[in-house]
């Protein structure tokens, strides 16, 4: 697998071969694609293994980036947190359902930043381009409806259950 | 810049003119201070209901994740503290990451 990811380098890169883009072979690819960065997760020594060390300043701008997904993460689970705490005099069906959607969103933001780190670092290191995402499309959309039920239960005073 | 290879050097005798070092270890600072914002909330979650013996394993809990974070910050703040840093390693990303998801757990096995 890893041997086929190698020879692909040059025309697919990872991020295709992660989002499982192209036709047929594709969800093949796609899920080898992400055992693959699932086992690079743990296995620290193999990223040094791939392709030519990056300059240090692009190591650095990929790992600030991670920074601000990391506190996104952490942004969203104090979110959580606040919505329990601070909000009393919300239903508690309302304030657990909105609780607990912050806080795997913010769980998953936190995996996903990690993730994210080392296809990049990988992608930096083979020289390929670096990886596409919808994650950001789906944060929003998550962020918005989340902020849409906030603003329906002020508005309908859903407060008192 | 005569020793890539060697990350030993203090950061005075040459600096990046991009001060990505700098920007890097601000960017572990901010992040630091994101987490104890988090941890301050589920320190006071724990302690809501009352300092009962669970609630103090709870606050204790936020605790060390917070002082988790805070020791993985600094060392790679010293590390950062070089002319050429080495990329930051997998165990700390998966530290920082997993401190994140822990407080999430956290707040999830509190929820009222």
């Amino acid at each position: 697998m890893r041997g086929q990811a190698r020879t692909q380098a040059s025309g697919w890169g990872l991020g295709h071969a992660l989002t499982g883009r192209g036709q047929g072979a594709g969800r093949v690819r796609g899920v080898n694609g992400f055992v693959e960065a699932l086992r690079l997760w743990f296995a620290p020594a193999r990223v040094r293994e791939e392709g030519e060390t990056p300059d240090y300043r692009f190591s650095l701008a990929n790992e600030r980036t991670f920074l601000a997904w990391i506190r996104t993460a952490l942004a969203l689970v104090g979110g959580g947190f606040a919505v329990d705490q601070f909000l009393p005099d919300l239903s508690r069906g309302w304030r657990i359902a909105l609780a607990l959607a912050l806080l795997v969103v913010g769980a998953l933001c936190a995996l996903r930043a990690v993730n994210h780190w080392v296809r990049c670092e990988l992608a930096m290191r083979r020289g390929e381009d670096l990886p596409v995402s919808r994650f950001p499309a789906l944060l929003a959309l998550a962020v918005g409806l989340v902020a849409l039920a906030m603003a329906l239960v002020v508005l309908f005073g859903w407060a008192e259950g | 810049m005569s020793h890539p290879g060697h990350p030993v050097r203090p950061a005075t005798p040459e600096r990046d003119p991009g001060l990505q070092p700098e920007r890097t270890r601000l960017a572990w600072r901010r992040t630091t201070l994101s987490c104890t914002v988090a941890a301050v909330l589920a320190g006071k979650q724990a302690l809501h209901g009352g300092a009962g013996p669970l609630a103090l394993v709870g606050a204790g809990l936020s605790v060390g994740l917070w002082l988790a974070f805070v020791v993985l910050a600094n060392r790679r703040i010293h590390a950062l503290a070089h002319a050429r840093p080495a990329p930051m390693r997998k165990g700390t990303a998966l530290g920082a990451a997993g401190i994140t998801v822990g407080l999430a757990v956290f707040a999830v096995a509190v929820v009222r």
